[in-house]
Formats: structure tokens, sequence, C-alpha cells
């Protein structure tokens, strides 16, 4: 037996005894993931337990170091991990902008006290973190930002107002990009910071979306007091932090793994015929066009993430898998909303779970702004992989 | 999972790519259809595909292939789409060589398959009879008669079929049109009497024929795989012939793309490169995220080809879907960002879209393999 297989067996059985059985069902809704954090109410006390469970072994960061809380697992391993979760339908411990967002950039740019301070809170999910990115001057021209931070002697003074913090309401930190040089070029004046959302002067208002929901803050800082130990990176080079990050959450975006097929729900809202087959021959065909994508570009993530050498960023190819994957999805949604009809249309009660999937298809409508728009993806596939003139 | 070329994959790429670069570049093609040749392709170039290993690239070793595997034939096809060149590769190389593998006796590839390799023999498959692809639909017949049978019926769209030493012949032993069963494949040398073979010019200047059969008597041994029992072979042929379509049209695709984004860096208009315009920049990165989302495609096709053709029929239905519908998006893109000299005859991107428009009707187009997929698929 190989060590890999050992490890599978170990992992198969420590599942069996520490996955509860209520975190083996599907989530109904967004609203059963695990955010964690000071303030969170556990839905349930499996979901507590599974956390716990999981954060114990460091496997809500499977590849982190053990030294941060991480379960110190080679990718390889880590797929395992991956496989045998799916294998028992186990739900994902922990959702948390610090693992998916800021972890990799405090492993990359920080330095050892950062890490040992954040890091492991992260992995136990005992601090949710939000990040301040957008402004209501700089959405896809992000580096136009011109939230203050003045250097104050013995530390920061923080004053501005970022706009789509996700869930600033209920973060417990943020990670900020504040400009630090208003005299320099703009990508040269701008830095990467921490503080804590109890400070003084941080206030976060959600913003009501189409959706009926608001997981997007208007978050404000007024004489925000930021400690120097909490700047990541060097003064005033906080964008090549931000780009990371950027890439990073593309990446993210960009994955639609784990869906159910969008044929199996077509056929489960609209019927076969006689000869077994889709009962609206135009969604049929549209379908089909969507799984072959869906498949390809799975595919094209599974194939880029191979070709980038271990640890090394995708660069620009990030922004053509965010563009794609995001179109995608938005076409998906389009789907399930021409499949469900009449049903798909109610917005509360029970029997469509208030809504779910017609809150969930204008949610989709963000994911070609989020992050870049669309449009700022083609362009930056133009000027940095097509060297095109004047891009 | 075969979706990162290895180095031994890769080298077979850069071969390929400096071979046909060099002696088989679009001017080629150009000559051959300007000289209207009577061969349609260079019997030289295919006497060193042949050296080369390419002719024999699904032959084994011991009937004298090089036994390279689907992956280097996609790669191979790839090149030869990049520079529209004319060979008999998958009329021979893929369809007949698949064809004898998967339902030659011992005989019969030991003696076809050391003459393809060796780039003796030219084999076509005359399967097509309607304007679109549809093996069930076969309706030429194939009755007993004596020792052997006797065929009745016309094919087109035989790839390489005016210039073939040997037809692969697709007709129904039994049953009626809408069978997959009750058909069966024939070796048949088109020398013999009754046969009336027609070159078809076709628009994107490579061979084509229609060939029709009255009372043409074959022996029994003339026959490929079983009697009645043809489907199975028939699809393995049809399967290698979209993977290997579908990585030509990766090339083809490809490099249509490429001749338009240079073209569009340098053409000037109201004093400046039209490629600065954001019309055409985004125009240009969707079909670069089209065409890399086509080569995930194609690459892994052509591993399920090589690891297991039963279990491969789904994502080679999905690549040539995939390749028809985004090479076409290239030859119309190409085309239209020329402007006006895409129209000429002189600019090479009008002889993409030809070849491209060709291609992604062989063996069916996206709808066709649309269809295919979703019936796969129970919807």
């Amino acid at each position: 037996m190989s060590d890999l297989d050992a490890f599978r067996q170990e992992v198969r059985t420590w599942l069996d005894e520490n996955c509860p059985q209520e975190m083996r069902t599907p989530m109904k809704g967004f609203e059963d993931a695990c955010w964690g954090g000071r303030n969170y109410k556990f839905a349930s006390q499996a979901q507590e337990d599974w956390l716990r469970a999981m954060a114990e072994k460091g496997w809500t960061v499977p590849t982190w170091p053990k030294e941060y809380g991480g379960g110190g697992l080679s990718k390889a391993e880590a797929k395992v991990l991956a496989s045998e979760m799916k294998r028992i339908k186990a739900r994902s411990p922990l959702s948390s902008f610090g693992i998916w967002m800021l972890g990799p950039a405090l492993l990359k740019f920080g330095n050892e006290a950062q890490k040992m301070e954040h890091l492991p809170p992260i992995a136990r999910g005992e601090i949710r973190w939000c990040q301040g990115y957008s402004e209501p001057g700089a959405g896809s021209d992000l580096a136009a930002l011109a939230t203050k931070c003045e250097d104050k002697g013995d530390h920061f003074l923080v004053n501005g107002q970022k706009v789509w913090t996700s869930y600033a309401d209920k973060a417990d930190w943020i990670f900020c990009l504040v400009r630090t040089d208003f005299e320099a070029t703009k990508h040269n004046g701008i830095s990467f910071v921490l503080f804590d959302m109890e400070t003084p002067g941080v206030e976060a208002k959600p913003i009501k979306l189409i959706s009926g929901r608001s997981p997007f803050c208007e978050t404000f800082f007024e004489d925000v007091r930021v400690e120097k130990h909490n700047l990541v990176g060097e003064l005033n080079k906080g964008w090549t932090i931000a780009k990371y990050l950027l890439t990073h959450e593309r990446e993210m975006i960009g994955d639609i793994g784990g869906n159910r097929p969008i044929s199996e729900i077509v056929a489960g809202s609209v019927g076969l015929d006689d000869n077994k087959k889709l009962a609206d021959p135009m969604l049929r065909a549209k379908v089909a066009e969507t799984e072959v994508d869906e498949w390809a570009y799975m595919l094209t993530l599974t194939r880029k993430l191979a070709e980038a050498k271990a640890g090394a960023s995708l660069g620009a190819d990030s922004s053509m898998l965010k563009y794609y994957g995001t179109e995608l999805n938005k076409r998906r949604y389009e789907l399930m909303m021409d499949a469900a009809g009449h049903d798909g249309l109610e917005w509360e009660g029970e029997r469509s779970n208030d809504g779910d999937l017609a809150r969930m298809w204008l949610r989709t409508k963000g994911n070609s702004i989020e992050g870049g728009t669309s449009e700022v993806q083609l362009n930056i596939i133009s000027k940095h992989i097509l060297r095109m003139p004047g891009a | 999972m075969g979706l990162v070329l290895t180095e031994e994959e890769k080298m077979i790429s850069e071969m390929a790519e400096g071979f046909f670069a060099d002696k088989a570049p679009v001017k080629q093609l150009r000559e051959l259809r300007d000289n209207r040749d009577e061969t349609g392709f260079d019997r030289g170039l295919w006497a060193e595909m042949a050296e080369m290993g390419f002719a024999g690239v699904l032959i084994d070793e011991d009937h004298g292939g090089s036994n390279m595997g689907f992956m280097e034939a996609g790669l191979i096809a790839e090149q030869m789409g990049r520079n529209l060149t004319a060979s008999p590769f998958v009329s021979t190389a893929i369809l007949a060589a698949t064809a004898l593998n998967k339902g030659g006796s011992a005989e019969q590839k030991k003696e076809w398959l050391p003459k393809i390799a060796g780039g003796e023999t030219i084999m076509a498959l005359a399967l097509e009879e309607g304007r679109k692809h549809n093996p069930a639909a076969t309706n030429m017949s194939a009755e007993r008669s004596g020792n052997g049978f006797k065929l009745n019926g016309q094919k087109g769209m035989v790839m390489d079929g005016h210039v073939a030493d040997q037809l692969i012949v697709v007709a129904r032993t039994s049953g009626e049109a809408g069978d997959m069963d009750g058909l069966t494949l024939f070796l048949v040398d088109p020398k013999t009497k009754g046969i009336a073979t027609e070159r078809t010019q076709m628009v994107d200047s490579r061979n084509s024929a229609r060939i029709e059969f009255e009372d043409v008597e074959v022996n029994a041994d003339a026959v490929l795989g079983e009697v009645d029992n043809g489907a199975a072979v028939l699809k393995a042929i049809v399967n290698a012939g979209k993977a290997a379509i579908a990585a030509e049209l990766l090339g083809t695709g490809g490099e249509a793309f490429r001749q338009t984004t240079d073209y569009i860096r340098e053409r000037k208009q109201f004093g400046v490169e039209i490629g600065s315009f954001q019309a055409l920049q985004h125009r240009s990165a969707h079909l670069y995220s089209e065409l890399e989302i086509c080569r995930s495609a194609v690459l892994m096709a052509l591993t399920s080809m090589d690891m297991d053709a039963a279990g491969s029929e789904m994502p080679v239905a999905m690549a040539k879907a995939k390749l028809g519908s985004v090479s076409k998006l290239a030859g119309l893109e190409g085309v239209q960002m020329h402007g006006g000299v895409g129209m000429t005859d002189e600019y090479d991107i009008g002889l993409y879209l030809k070849r491209i428009r060709v291609a992604q009707e062989l063996f069916g187009d996206a709808n066709y393999q649309m269809e295919q997929i979703a019936s796969m698929k129970g919807y």
C-alpha cells in the first residue's frame, strides 16, 4: 500500500468518526454555510462540532503549514482529503475570506509575527475577515482608490469610504487598500493594512441588492487608528499584494466545480417526452451547449493550474478563466430560471425556500461585475496576452 | 491526465510543427488548387510523412507502424490544420487504420496495415449518402450473391475517394434505413466493375468524391468485421475521425485567429492601429478564451481515445461540437476583422474560412454532436 493509500484509509476512518450525519446533507441555501467569527451563531451543534473537529486537524486549511493552524498536507494529500469529503458529501466546514484571500496574501507577503497572529484564528474560524477594496470612485479603476491613510508617528490614521465590502457588517477584521502617498502615480501610493472592525470610527451599512439580500456593505472610516505593525509588506507597495489577491480571487470566482449537471436540474423541472428527450427542444439544445462548455471550462481550469508551475500565478490567464467562468455561471442560472418557469418566480414562502432560485439568479448577475467586470477582463487579455496596441 | 503535454508529446508536436510549416505550408495548397493537380496532394509529402511515422501513427510495430497513439495523431493533425496541409492523413492513417485495427481479420491486417504505414496504399471511407452525416440512414445495399455480395448505391463526401487504392464501403446487409443494425463494411477495389467515381471539386480545394456502385460484385472475404454487425467498428472509425478533425480544427481555428490578431495589430485606419479599438480587442479576447477552452476539450478527447475507445464517445462528441462552433467563429471573425482584404483570394484567411466550413461538417456539425450528447446523457 502506498503512503497515499494509507493516508486515504486514515482520512476515511477519521471522517467516518468525526463528520456528523447532518453535515453530510446538501446545503439548502447559502445560509447553511458556516462563516465563523467572534459573534457567529452556529446554525446547529453539528455545524459547530464539524468546524471544531476539522480545525483541530488543521483541515480547514489542509495545505497551510502546521505552525499556522494548517494541516501541513502535500497537494496530493489535500486532493485525497477533498475526494474523501466529496465521497461522503461532507459540507465544507468553513467559508472564509480569511482562508480564500487574506491567508494566501499573508503567506506570501506577511512577516512572521503577522502570520502567527492572524493565520491560526482564520484556520479555526475564530476571526471573520472582510475585504476593503472598491470605493464609490474606484470600481473597475480600482487603483484610483482614495481612502486616506496618514502617518501619525507611532500609528496610522485612516479616513474614507469603501463599498461592496462583502459581509462587512458581520466581519471582525478588515484587510484594506488605502492611499499612503497622494503625490505618487496612482499604482505607487497604495498600501495594504489590517484593522479590527470594532476600532472606533468604523461603520458598516448593508446595501440591499436586487436579490433582496444584503451581502455587501458601504463601510465608512472616520479617524480610524491603525497600529503600524498592521501594515502588510512595504509602505506604498500595496498594489502588488492587491493584484496578487485579485488574481487569486478571479481563480476562485472562476471555479464552478461541484455543480449538479444542468441537464438533471432542467429535466427535473420540464420533464422528458416519450422519446426521453427534454420536452422543450430549444431548451434542450441550450442545455447541451452549456454542458459542453462547462465540461471544457472545468478541464481548462485544471489544465491551466497544472501548467502554472507550483506556486506560480496564472498571470493574465486568470482573467480569461474569470471572464469565461462567470459568464458561464450566468448562463447556467438563466437556464435554471427558464426551466423553472412560473415556479422560479416565487419570491417568498416555504415552497420556494423564500425565492432561493430567483435570488440566486439575481446574485449571479454580479459575478461578471465583482472582481473586475467581464469588460475589464477582456481588456487585460487584450493587453497582456494578445499584446494589442494602445491597450 | 493528458491535459498537459509530456516532454515526448511536446517533441512530437514541435517536430510536426516544423515539418508541415517547411514541407506543406498554405502555399502548397494554393499550388495544388491553381494547377488543378490530379492527385490533390503531394505524393512526395505523403511518402515523407510515412517515413516520419505519421502514416502509421495508429498502427502497431508488428504491422510496420510507429504506434505513437492518438494524442500524437491529434498533435500531427493540429499542425496540418494550421498549414491547411492536404494529405491522405485522415482518410488513410486515421479512418482506414482504425477500420482495420478494429474490424480487420489477421489476414486483412497483415495485408493492408504495413502498406498504409509505408505510405503505399491510400484508402477512403465511403460512408455518407445524404447531405448530413447520418450513418444509421445508410441505404446502400449489399445483397448476398453467389459466394459473395452485390453492392448497389451511391456515396458522397468520400475523402480521397478518387485517388484511393482501396475503398472501405459501408452498406446495408439487413434492416432498413434508420437502423444501426444490419450494416456491414467491405474492402473494395475501386477498379472493380460497376464502380463510377466522380471527383468533386470542393470549396476547400481538398479531395472528395461521389461514387456510384452498380451491381458491384465482391467476394465474401471482402467483408471487414462481421456481416450485419458493422456498427461497432463503424462507430470506432467515426469516433476516430471526429477526434482527428477536432484536433485539425484546433490548428485551423487557432491559426486563423493568429493571422487575424497579427493583422489588426499592424493595419492602420484613422491614424492608429485598428487593434487599438476596443470593439476588436474584446472580440479577440473572447475568441482567445474560447480557443483555450477548445484546446482542453481536444486534449481530453485525444486522451480518452488513447485510454479507452469505448468511453471516448462522449468526450469526442463534446470536443467536435465545441471545435465546430468555435473554429467557425474564428473563421468568420477572421474575415470580418481583415476587412476588405479578407474578401480577397490573395490573403490566406479566406482559405481558412473555407476549410473550417468543410471540417466542421465532417462526421457531424456542432448541432449533430449536441443532439448525440443530449441523447447519450439521457435527456
